[in-house]
């Protein structure tokens, strides 16, 4: 191929961060250009092309920019740089480290690496010569934070390739060649700890990707016990805002059973994502016994940023992800607020003028979220080993209606639904996932029944079941003396609720904040709801209905009390032998 | 606004709308500002030669051979401590009477800050309403709207609070204020003797209402100015954000945008982002607080305005009428505070969390009891108890004309609890039961 000069342009029209670029050669759709506006490159992407005329959305303000103002094209789409050093960074919406920015505020086209050339890794090789290989596969690791970071051929290799030489153990910066491949033809290919790769397109270098079967522990009861979630998997959590969206997200974060966590902060508030950069340093891995943060990437575009890397910025999260997944790791991926992406989506389609779907969003939009969550999955890498990227967006739906757009398509492409009820947040009833509405496809599949069944308990499904059994005929109790009337209704109507209720206080409900209610293992969650099961078993016999609510309170607040001990702890069976003294009085001998 | 010389002067207009104004021109920057007729105006679209303007101030009597001239540069204000105690226009000129303000000129409405620059906020802000500092308490750096109906008293409640917050600096940007309204927050300022650490910028309901689109990006450069150059606690009050984005929807009306929900341009979310996200808190000592309202037509959230205000602010509160002891309170339900996690139970009692919990969800049986009692069904004991409760919690916590500190709140709280329910009843963890609870 010989070489091509890069084409070049000449900006003829500003509207916002969408310009107008005459151009004098072949552009490529999605194709990355720079403004060149005084001293500084402004960086955008081509969205249409028409005639001799590229649209291109900004990544930066416009502000001050002029006709004639001179673009350069750049021949690539917009990528990322994959390579040891990505955890612990905190990223923009397009892979630049803000860390390494200077001032304290952000300054167009600063645009900072995001690695770094300097420091040496410890290379360890793990192919030798005269291995046949392909792309994705691993030739070396590097501890990275104490995960193993695998150096892999190039996911942009073609084809075959043979291994003529790889370097022996030792430290080398991520430039240093540390192998060097043979192609068909006996051409030399020399590769270095780096590689790149553009965001929109999905890395598929592994074997196949089956129906995931393995539970994702997080921590909340209410997630794992009833919908649960598993390694591989989609989910989504719509909320009207005060809801707990992001509290949750935080949450399942710290807690859940990863390699790596990856966030996206999506046009959300900027305090938000302080507050994960201040607690991440300071929260103890009880896996690695070292600090969160050492295996968190945190990708911010907050909402005063501009709009336009806000699309790119899940993508950037999600081809991260990829890259980590790659290396057979567990990586979890959230992304708070998938809707900010779509309306930027909105934002960019109405200024181009297109015609608009429902409530103005781009017709596509569905699609375009659909082949987003396909990107995760649990997969069977070339070499036979398991990697994952679960995935679990937010969705903030307008005025809290869930029939809008974005959360209707998300529907149809994430498998668990965690829908956040304004009511349960107005009474405090928190984590706000509302037991009924919500569901979780996976429990249905066979492969994640047996699962639980091997590895929480014989009857656990069945005993999940009949929870959600529970909580509906509470409901229904519940509604039924809203309508007739406490005295209107027989006693056992209120005991049903009751016994609901005791469901919702014990094991739905859970507080964030309380160091150690927060996080509730698998075992303990088994422990509680064989428990809260005995209670609901259990025939009481009440002389009027007004009886029961002060005695189920009781039991409530014993229960509680447990939640907030130390699992099997002096304090925690002290309550419970109480508990016990207080089912006797009212059991039915 | 002083003119350069040899500026070049336009005198063709080829379009004219209701708030825009078309014209062939070359050399021109995106967002810079142009005068027409001497009237202000501001590039919002460029397309080849054709530049159009968004005339602040509205077309009417605006001839197609009206003068223009191009300023090379984009709105901005000028700085320094001489702003302190002064009232401007949208446009950043006095009306006080007082001279023009002589400071370094600053471009409004610039970058933001790089998010691992800030400094997660951990400053309590008192201001003595129980409604706020029990239930949804305020620290610096947070951005928070009054969510009322245009007959509720928003305004004089955030001069209470503003008054009371001790902030080194106190910026009014008021948008469709009306002169009462106007004069209302100048007599309550001066007669509080803090005149000379206010600054208002203001755009009254006689101002045309694009105007009032210059208001919060005047307010927060001169609050990053206090706020950075000087390390001082701002807090930034903005009434009445509806009226912002009223503003909004008429001009992307008028440049032919496609309306998303409630004709709100689609870009709202991000405009009004940028706006609040202004709020900081910096590693230095400085911070921006904001306080903003956002009116409602007919306490509806669920309109684009209040919705995308409410995901992009910490929390928001609510005033409401309790009709059961005839005064304005702070709906604990409907109000929130997301920063208040920061502070309670640390910078507070420890008890903090747990009596305010406990408070709301007790108040939330008595809302049950009361649907029982307009339903016609007989109440419990234990109704009957919750709603002797949530009277008194109204009358002596949520209602607005309280005035004391945060720990005689908390003993307030369980000298309620002890006196309606047993401990068993209310569910707080045990070691608070025991050192608190009213012997």
């Amino acid at each position: 191929m010989k070489e091509e000069k890069l084409t070049k342009g000449k900006v003829a029209g500003v509207i916002a961060n969408l310009v107008m670029v005459d151009v004098d050669g072949p552009v490529s759709q999605n194709e990355i250009c720079y403004i060149k506006l005084e001293d500084v490159k402004l960086m955008a992407e081509v969205i249409k092309v028409l005639d001799k005329s590229a649209y291109i959305q900004v990544f930066e303000s416009t502000r001050g920019l002029r006709i004639g103002t001179e673009v350069e094209f750049s021949k690539s789409m917009l990528e990322v740089t994959l390579g040891p050093g990505i955890l612990s960074r905190n990223y923009d919406g397009l892979q630049h480290d803000l860390d390494k920015m200077d001032g304290v505020f952000l300054k167009r086209g600063d645009y900072t690496s995001a690695l770094d050339s300097e420091k040496k890794w410890s290379f360890k090789p793990l192919a030798k010569e005269g291995d046949s290989v392909t792309a994705g596969d691993w030739l070396g690791e590097v501890n990275e934070n104490e995960q193993p970071h695998k150096i892999m051929v190039p996911f942009k290799l073609e084809g075959k390739f043979k291994v003529k030489s790889v370097v022996d153990k030792g430290e080398y910066t991520i430039n240093d060649t540390i192998a060097v491949l043979l192609d068909s033809k006996e051409k030399e290919v020399a590769i270095t700890m780096v590689q790149k790769w553009p965001v929109k397109v999905p890395i598929k270098n592994f074997k196949n990707k089956p129906r995931p079967f393995k539970l994702l522990e997080t921590g909340v009861r209410t997630m794992d016990t009833l919908n649960p979630i598993v390694e591989g998997g989609t989910g989504f959590i719509p909320g009207p805002f005060g809801s707990g969206k992001t509290v949750l997200q935080h949450a399942i974060s710290k807690q859940a059973e990863a390699d790596i966590v990856i966030v996206a902060a999506c046009g959300e508030r900027a305090n938000e994502v302080v507050e994960i950069f201040a607690e991440f340093p300071e929260i103890d891995d009880p896996r690695t016994g070292r600090k969160l943060m050492e295996r968190t990437t945190i990708i911010a575009n907050t909402s005063n940023m501009p709009v336009a890397a806000r699309e790119a910025s899940v993508y950037t999260a999600m081809t991260l992800a990829e890259y980590y997944r790659s290396m057979g790791l567990r990586v979890l991926l959230l992304a708070d607020s998938t809707s900010r992406w779509a309306q930027a989506l909105r934002e960019m389609s109405n200024r181009m003028e297109e015609l608009p779907g429902p409530d103005a969003f781009p017709m596509d939009l569905p699609a375009i979220i659909s082949n987003f969550y396909s990107r995760a999955g649990f997969v069977y890498l070339n070499n036979g080993k398991t990697g994952s990227i679960t995935f679990i967006g937010t969705v903030s739906p307008a005025g809290g209606n869930l029939k809008e757009p974005v959360t209707e398509s998300t529907k149809k492409a994430a498998r668990c639904f965690y829908a956040l009820s304004q009511q349960r947040a107005d009474s405090k009833r928190y984590p706000a996932i509302d037991p009924i509405d919500s569901y979780s496809k996976y429990i249905e599949y066979p492969e994640l029944q047996e699962y639980l069944k091997e590895n929480v308990g014989e009857d656990w499904v069945d005993n999940v079941m009949m929870v959600k059994n529970i909580q509906i005929r509470g409901k229904e109790a519940s509604e039924q003396i809203n309508i007739l009337g406490d005295d209107g209704v027989p006693v056992n109507y209120h005991v049903d609720f009751w016994k609901s209720e005791v469901i919702d206080f014990v094991i739905l409900q859970q507080d964030a904040f309380d160091p150690i209610d927060q996080s509730c293992p698998i075992h303990r969650q088994k422990y509680m709801l064989e428990k809260v099961l005995e209670v609901y078993k259990t025939e009481f016999e009440f002389g009027s209905f007004e009886e029961v609510n002060p005695y189920f309170k009781r039991i409530i607040n014993e229960f509680k009390q447990m939640n907030y001990s130390e699992f099997e702890s002096e304090g925690f069976k002290r309550h419970e032998k109480e508990l016990h003294t207080i089912i006797d009085e009212k059991k039915t001998a | 606004m002083e003119t350069k010389a040899f500026q070049k002067i336009y005198t063709k207009i080829t379009q004219i709308t209701k708030a825009t104004c078309s014209l062939n021109a070359e050399g021109v920057g995106y967002e810079e500002l142009a005068s027409v007729n001497g009237r202000l105006a501001q590039v919002v679209k460029i397309q080849g030669k054709s530049v159009t303007l968004q005339v602040f101030a509205g077309t009417e009597g605006i001839p197609s051979n009206a003068e223009v001239t191009f300023y090379g540069r984009p709105p901005s204000l000028k700085v320094s401590d001489d702003l302190a105690g002064r009232f401007f226009n949208s446009f950043g000129m006095p009306i006080d009477g007082g001279p023009e303000v002589e400071g370094e000129e600053r471009e409004i409405g610039g970058p933001s800050v790089n998010p691992v620059r800030r400094k997660q906020p951990s400053e309590l802000i008192a201001t003595g309403i129980a409604g706020i500092d029990l239930n949804n308490t305020l620290v610096t750096g947070q951005k928070i709207p009054f969510f009322a109906d245009p007959d509720q008293p928003f305004n004089q409640v955030m001069a209470m609070v503003a008054l009371r917050a001790k902030a080194d600096k106190i910026i009014l940007g008021g948008m469709g204020l009306t002169n009462d309204d106007y004069l209302y927050f100048k007599n309550v300022f001066d007669n509080a003797g803090a005149l000379d650490r206010i600054i208002s910028f203001v755009n009254t309901t006689e101002d045309p209402p694009v105007e009032r689109l210059l208001v919060p990006d005047m307010a927060l450069t001169a609050a990053e100015y206090f706020a950075v150059d000087k390390n001082e606690n701002v807090l930034v009050l903005l009434t009445d954000m509806t009226l912002f984005a009223d503003a909004l929807s008429i001009v992307s009306n008028r440049m032919d945008q496609i309306p998303s929900k409630d004709s709100m341009p689609g870009s709202l979310y991000s405009d009004l982002a940028k706006i609040y996200e202004k709020a900081v808190q910096f590693p230095e000592g400085g911070s921006i607080t904001i306080i903003a309202v956002t009116t409602l037509s007919g306490g509806d959230i669920t309109h684009a305005i209040p919705d995308n205000t409410g995901y992009i602010t910490e929390g928001q509160l609510f005033l409401r009428r309790d009709t059961e002891i005839g005064k304005v309170v702070i709906d604990p339900f409907r109000s929130l505070s997301r920063l208040k996690q920061l502070v309670i139970g640390t910078k507070t009692r420890e008890d903090h969390p747990q009596v305010m919990n406990t408070a709301v969800r007790l108040y939330a049986d008595a809302a049950n009891a009361r649907t029982k009692l307009e339903n016609g069904f007989d109440l419990t004991d234990y109704d009957e108890r919750t709603l002797n409760f949530a009277r008194e919690y109204s009358e002596k916590l949520l209602a607005i004309d309280v005035n004391i500190d945060t720990d005689t709140m908390m003993d307030t709280g369980w000298e309620l609890f002890a006196t309606h329910f047993k401990p068993e009843e209310v569910g707080i963890r045990e070691e608070f039961v025991e050192k608190y609870w009213p012997k």
